[in-house]
Order: C-alpha cells, then structure tokens, then sequence
C-alpha cells in the first residue's frame, strides 16, 4: 500500500505509572498492583477522553508473556474489565513480543481501513515483577529463537544479544566514543524521565549520570560489552490510545484539535531463526521506518521528534541510523553531542525512552504512540514539549525480539 | 581431582589425602544450630562446586548431623532456599557448568538442577553412626568441653583417619585433642556468626598438630572465601579473648556510673557511648545481646577454668541470665530480647533489673537527660554505617578521634577510657602470645565484629594522658 485509503486519527492517549525498581513506591516484595490494574487503568484513561465509553467498536489488546509473568491467557477477554460496553465486541490480542504494542496500532488501523470498525481502543500492558530478573530472563527470552538459541544463549538472554551489537560497534567504531555515547544515552533518558512524574526514572538522582553510564562492563556478573544502566528496567505498565476514522472522531465527540494523524506504517518480520546479518545495523527496523515514511510522503528530514525502542543504549542509538537520521556509524557522534535532546537536532524519547520510561515489554509500542499523541496534541503529561511548526512529524519504531519483528508508524502533528 | 593417598611405614600406617578428596566425605556435628548450619551451607557449596568441576564423576556426601530432628527438617529448607539464591547469583557461571546437558535450557532449570545436586548429597541424620566414612569433620556442637570430648570419642572410633576442625570459641583446642585423644587431627576453625556472611574465620594450631591439616584449613578456607586469621591455643583466642574483656570494662563502668544513676540507666549510657561516641557497629549490650548473655557467660567460664591468674565473670550478666534474660537469636535470626528490648530488629528499650522490666526510650524523658549528661558527640562524627564505605574513613577517624581527645563531655571520657582499655586488652593478647601480631588483633576486630579501627591504634596516644 503507497497510502493509506483514509484517513487515521489517534487520540485519548493515556500511560500509567511505570512500575520497577527506582520508583519510590516499589518494594520487590510487598504486594503490587496486577495486570488487571493495568488494563483497566490504561482503558479507563483513554475511554475518559471520549464521550461514551459504548462508542468504542473494537478494541486490541498487546502482550507478550502474560501466559507465564502472570499465568493468564485469552486476553481479549480482559478487556470488558474496562468497562462493560466492551463485552461481546470484536476484541483481539496481538503478540509480537516487545514489538507487540506497534502489532496493536496496526491491527487496530487495519481495522478502520477495511471498513470494519471506525473506532478501536488499543491498550498494552505487561506486568514482569512477577519474577527475579534471572528468570524473568528465561521469559523474555522467548522472544529469540528457543530452539536455536536459548541453550547457547547468555543467563541474561537479551541483554546478552544487545551486548554483543555493543562488541561489534566497539570493534568498528572506536570503544571510546561508542561507549560514551552509550553513556550519554543513559544519561539523557533519565534527565529526560526527571521531568515525567510517570517515568520509572523519576526518582534517580543520581549526580553523575555520565560516570554511572561509563561503568565498565563486567562479563563474570552481567554481560561482556554492557552494563546494567545500557539496559531498559523490568518494568509493570499499561498504555492506551483509541484509533478513529474521520466519522469515528466524530463519533466520539473528540476535536480534530485533540488527535494526531496517523499518516503511515510499516510492518516488518525477520526469520527469528537467523542472526543479525550485520551486528552494526537494525536492518529490519531500518525497512519498516522506510515503508513508514514512504506510506507517509515523508522523509527523516521532516520528522520533529522520534520514539525509538531503546531496549539497550546500543539499540536506541543504532535506531538513529537505521531510520536516516544519521549516516552509518555517525550516531555515537550525534548522541555525544546532545542530538537527541529536547533541543537538539532530532529529540527523541521525551519521558526517557525505554530506559528511563521504562519498558512493560508488550505495552511500550502503544506508550510510544501514547507520548507522539500527548506531545503533539500539546498534553504531554511530563514530556517536554517540542514545536517545529516545519516538522510537524513524529515517528515511532516499536521493535520485537533481536530486530525481528518491528513496526514504525509516522504520525502528524494536530492541526 | 585424582584420590591421593601415601602410605608410610616408618610410623605405623599413616593415611594422608588431599583436600579435594577429603572435601567428597564431610560431616558437620551440629548442622542445625546457628554456626552448624551456616558453616553446612558453605560446605554444601563448596561440594557442590567441585561436584560440577568434577563432571559427575564423584560421588560427593555431606553428612549433617544433628540431636534435633525438627531443627534438621529447618536445616533442609534453609539449605534448599540459600541454594537457590547461590545458583540466581552464580547463573552465568552455572550455563556454562551445565552446558552439555541438554535437558536443562532455562535459567530456572539450571538453578533447580544446580540446588537438586547439591541436595543430594546432604544426608540429614540424628544418628552418630551414619557419619562413618567421614574424612573431614566440623564440630560446632555445644559449648561444653565434657560434651564435645564424649561425642568425638564416639566418632573417632568411627572414622579413625579423619581430620576434625571444631568451631569452639573458647575451648583450647588441645584439651579436646589430648582429652579425645585425636593425635593433632584436630584445629580450631572459628567462623563468625554467620558463618556464611561473615569473611573471618580463627584458624587456632593446638601443640602437635598435622601440618597438613593446618595446610587444609588454610586452603579450604581460600575456597570458602573466609579471611584467615592465625591464633595460637590460648581459651576465648583473640576474638573472644578481646571481646569478653571488652564486656568486663563495660559492666565495670555501668557499676560505676549506677551509684548517680541507676543500673539500667547506666547500661543505657554505656550502650550508646560503645556505639556511638566509639563509632562501632552496635553498642557492647546489643553484641552481648546478639551473642547472648548465657553464651557470653559460658565462654567467660571456659576462659577462667584455662587461663591461670585471672578470673572472668560479671556480676551484672550473672543477675540477668538469674533474672531468665538471655538476648540470642530466635530460629529465623531475629533478636531475642536481652539486656535490650528490640522493635523491629532496633533497641526500643532496656532491662530494669529493680523493676524485672523494660524501660523503653520512648517513655518518659529519661532518655533524652542521660543524652544530654553525656553531651553532644564531638565534631567529625559520622555513624558507623557512614564511614563502613567511605574512602576517607582513615582520615575521617583522625579528625573526629582529635576531637574525641578534646572533648570534656561525659561521654566523650567514657570513650576516652574505653579506648584505652580496649587497646590494653589487645596488647596482652600480643604479649600473652594469644595473637602473633598487633595486626592480627585488628584484623580480627575489625573482620570478625566489623569494627572501623583495631584496637592497637594511634589515636588512643591522645587519649591516654586525658584518661590517666
């Protein structure tokens, strides 16, 4: 598809809390709120921007391991916990793993395009505190390849696989500069997460946010070529956005002044079972922010501000160049030099990013969309806001697995 | 790990092993008791280590022995749940021990086969006779000499060749050897309470020992991840030997100081002075408390019976543990109520013996006027938990110590005296040939109870004259 057959309008975003270690209210072994909490307070929040609840016409659901965090299946019928009027709609779940909150906004703009539904509420969520970080490992793993992978791979499985990218990009590039832009991304997720009261980040006052993110990396206790600050936090967290059509904004009584156009997407998968073809480069993401942009008119020049999946320092900074913004191996420098800040050249990640938002793995696609939705309808709810009037274009890349399953979406400002 | 064993003829038949081997037979006498289990834990690892290196090829026994049936169903359950934190800490290193086998993928399945093994080899028993075999045995029975010579005769006839390592912390090692007789198969191996956290460990050499066995402990103890120390055979060693001195000065100041203000009033000040006005982790009646005043008492009695011309016991802890006040531990760790009366692991409040009741802080202003009788606490001061990381803790010390020195409040004075009859205490322990070095009496106070500064340091020079 060259365009979108109509048009596609977001709104009545809504995030939660982010939930982990460094928020003051989390004690890993006191009682914590469950996945229906999340659910229904994401839902909730977006439902209470619309004028009735009953106007919904579908509704998505994103996760990745509720089956085993949370001993839950069948998540679509979660939803009417929301509220009553979703019983007996059309509800689905998607699972994509950390890259199912972006599979939620397109099911859920695929929806609208057929003609089936013109509203769709889309939540995300994931609870992982469930479990010790060591298993939670095994967990998350499943979005490699088990049969292929698992046993060879590293105790922390993921962290592993981002950490060799750092490795290679430390061969290619330099470790110095690789390593503090790593550092500086660290850096700049948690100052940017100070500011959002949601963000799980909000309470680090850390004083030396550069020195924390240069400690070296320790192969005998975590990972070879990163260390813990490079990795986004366990986190248990829910987000919703609602998808209309024109007649469906109408629908819901919401003001074009209120949403955001949704002007493209790309959906892209990779073999689970292949490795990386070059360690250096999201070449998946890279597809999908092309098809995004391309579906949208647009290229990474007119984009005012980026949601990337920074899983890892290493991923987020790799994002940079897989969606244009930098040529190859010049992000380190780009980072370094304060690009990605509310007011460098290309800000990024407004309420910290996975790093220092936090990352409940199947709902942080639909967080991205949430903060582009909230950033450019002027409610940014602890997000900085940015207004280029001459980049009126905010792009998203919610990315599954090992570069695997990813989907972009490129979004326009409120006018 | 190949069995080694050298046979000579020229002294009879001598059996001589490697620590290796050694460590695929263990026992532990007492495993269900505080020490006991803790030092059962640090085995279990250790076996469970080699186990692994071993690729399976050994057979591996721990045998854990014990007079109390429940207490050893607790042991199981303790084992099973510190394993299992070992193995989440030790994963990365557990893949690549597992990696052959095929069936385990997970992280959670490695663990679980990780703790599995390790469980299988720990034989619980209140039997004596299952510990045959046994080539490596630990003592941390009860601390009575009579006991502890009746159960080790009844083992040795059981395992003839095997070396024994006891956990007294009191008992000259060589009465236990000449009263068994074991024939120098027998060393000190004092851990500290716990053993499994806390890094020291007394290694005391009786007359006549095995050298290869004092060998083994030292090497064992490298693969405990335990600080050695050396002490000669002297009742109470040198952790014991400071401590039960340090409580005599302590309650002899509390005498003191009751005449104006009471007893309880007067342990209260000399609690907060040995902690606070001292900087040490916890004031001298919460470490009593936290040993016990019952255990404290027997090791002075031991001390006594062993040491010619000097007489420890005290008055004060003998009416407390009259009075059924004993402080120690409860099963799951937590404090007892001793010479203080503890809130959420915290003194809250203090024993009356007038009254046969606490007094709590909280009551009252009787508190807050002992604090303003001993004054405020000098310039510099920092708490102990402040210093305990701080790079600048030597120099920090200096200052505040200084200022100590100048200080004329009450509890600065009382500082004063203790400091220096705590720097006494451990020059006799040098000069009575108990610890082989200054150096070995502040390493063990500060390992052993954590504290900031040895005894035989410089700054009490200041204080001495300000004492005198």
């Amino acid at each position: 598809m060259k365009s979108l057959r109509k048009p596609i309008y977001a709104t009545a975003a809504y995030n939660t809390v982010s939930l982990g270690t460094g928020r003051k209210e989390f004690h890993p072994k006191k009682p914590r709120p469950g996945i229906e909490h999340y659910i229904t307070e994401a839902g909730r929040g977006a439902l209470a921007q619309i004028n009735d609840a009953a106007n919904i016409d579908e509704g998505v659901i994103a996760n990745f391991m509720a089956p085993r965090f949370n001993r839950q299946g069948n998540l679509p019928a979660l939803m009417p916990l929301i509220d009553a009027t979703l019983e007996y709609k059309p509800l689905v779940s998607v699972e994509g793993a950390c890259g199912s909150g972006g599979l939620g906004l397109t099911t859920a703009a695929k929806s609208i395009l057929s003609d089936m539904a013109d509203t769709v509420l889309t939540v995300g969520f994931e609870v992982q505190n469930t479990v010790k970080a060591i298993y939670g490992a095994d967990i998350l793993g499943g979005a490699g390849h088990y049969a292929s992978q698992r046993k060879s791979g590293h105790a922390y499985f993921f962290p592993a696989k981002f950490s060799d990218r750092a490795g290679a990009a430390y061969e290619k590039f330099g470790y110095d500069k690789v390593r503090e832009a790593m550092a500086r991304w660290y850096e700049r997720a948690v100052l940017n997460a100070r500011e959002c009261p949601k963000a799980q980040e909000h309470h680090n006052s850390t004083e030396d946010l550069l020195a924390t993110g240069m400690t070296k990396p320790n192969g005998k206790t975590f990972c070879d070529y990163i260390n813990v600050y490079d990795c986004s936090k366990v986190s248990d967290g829910g987000s919703a956005v609602v998808f209309a059509s024109e007649e469906g904004l109408s629908k819901l009584g919401v003001d074009k002044k209120d949403a955001v156009e949704l002007l493209g997407f790309g959906q892209v998968v990779a073999d689970i079972s292949k490795d990386p073809e070059d360690q250096t480069k999201l070449t998946t993401s890279a597809r999908a922010a092309k098809a995004a942009m391309e579906m949208a008119g647009i290229k990474p020049s007119d984009i005012g501000m980026l949601e990337v999946h920074d899983c890892f320092t290493i991923g987020g900074i790799l994002s940079l160049e897989a969606i244009g913004i930098c040529g190859y191996g010049e992000a380190f420098d780009f980072v370094r030099e304060g690009g990605t800040a509310p007011t460098g050249a290309m800000p990024t990640n407004l309420s910290g990013g996975l790093v220092g938002y936090g990352h409940y793995t199947g709902g942080t696609g639909v967080r991205q969309a949430a903060d582009i939705v909230m950033q450019f309808t002027g409610k940014p709810d602890g997000q900085k806001l940015v207004q280029d009037a001459n980049k009126p274009y905010g792009l998203m890349v919610s990315m599954g697995g090992n570069d695997r399953t990813v989907v972009s979406c490129v979004f326009k400002r409120a006018s | 790990m190949e069995l080694q064993t050298l046979e000579t003829q020229s002294n009879g038949r001598e059996l001589w092993m490697d620590l290796d081997a050694r460590l695929e037979n263990v026992a532990v006498l007492g495993a269900a008791g505080k020490m006991g289990s803790g030092i059962a834990l640090l085995l279990a690892q250790e076996m469970a280590r080699q186990k692994i290196a071993s690729g399976g090829d050994k057979s591996y026994v721990l045998t854990l022995m014990d007079v109390d049936q429940g207490a050893l169903t607790g042991l199981m359950s303790y084992l099973r749940a510190q394993l299992t934190k070992l193995g989440e800490k030790s994963t990365i290193a557990l893949r690549a021990a597992y990696a052959d086998r095929a069936d385990l993928v997970e992280n959670g399945e490695i663990i679980n086969a990780f703790v599995e093994d390790a469980l299988s080899f720990c034989r619980p028993t209140t039997s004596l006779e299952a510990i045959k075999g046994s080539t490596l045995i630990f003592e941390a029975i009860i601390e009575d000499k009579n006991i502890k010579l009746d159960v080790l005769k009844k083992i040795d006839a059981l395992c003839p060749d095997a070396y024994y390592l006891t956990n007294t912390s009191s008992i000259p090692i060589g009465v236990i050897d000449k009263g068994v007789p074991l024939n120098g198969r027998i060393i000190g191996y004092h851990f500290y309470n716990p053993p499994a956290v806390q890094k020291l460990l007394e290694l005391i050499s009786p007359e006549g020992v095995k050298p290869e066995l004092v060998e083994a402990g030292q090497e064992l103890a490298g693969k405990l991840r335990k600080k050695v120390f050396l002490a000669n055979d002297i009742a109470g060693f040198i952790g014991n030997g400071h401590f039960m001195r340090d409580i005599l000065h302590a309650t002899s100041e509390v005498k003191k100081l009751a005449q104006d203000a009471g007893e309880a009033e007067a342990a209260y000040m000399m609690n907060r002075v040995s902690q606070e006005f001292m900087i040490r982790p916890m004031g001298i009646f919460q470490l009593i408390d936290y040993v016990g005043i019952d255990v404290c008492r027997f090791i002075m009695n031991v001390m006594t019976e062993h040491i010619e011309g000097e007489t420890l016991s005290d008055d004060l802890l003998n009416r407390m543990a009259e009075a059924g006040v004993m402080g120690g531990q409860h099963a799951d760790g937590s404090q007892k109520d001793g010479f203080l009366k503890y809130e959420g692991g915290r003194p809250a409040g203090i024993y009356d013996l007038s009254k046969g009741g606490y007094v709590m802080f909280a009551d009252g202003d009787w508190a807050a006027t002992l604090d303003k009788k001993l004054g405020s606490l000098p310039d510099g001061h920092a708490p102990w938990r402040a210093l305990l990381m701080d790079p600048k803790k030597d120099e920090k010390l200096e200052v505040y110590f200084g200022n100590l020195a100048n200080s004329g409040a009450l509890g600065s004075n009382l500082a004063k005296a203790y400091l220096v009859r705590s720097r006494e205490i451990g020059e006799k322990l040098v000069s009575d040939g108990v610890a082989n070095s200054a150096d070995d009496v502040n390493g063990v106070m500060m390992n052993g109870f954590y504290h900031l500064y040895g005894p035989i340091n410089k700054h009490v020079d200041l204080m001495v004259d300000a004492v005198r």
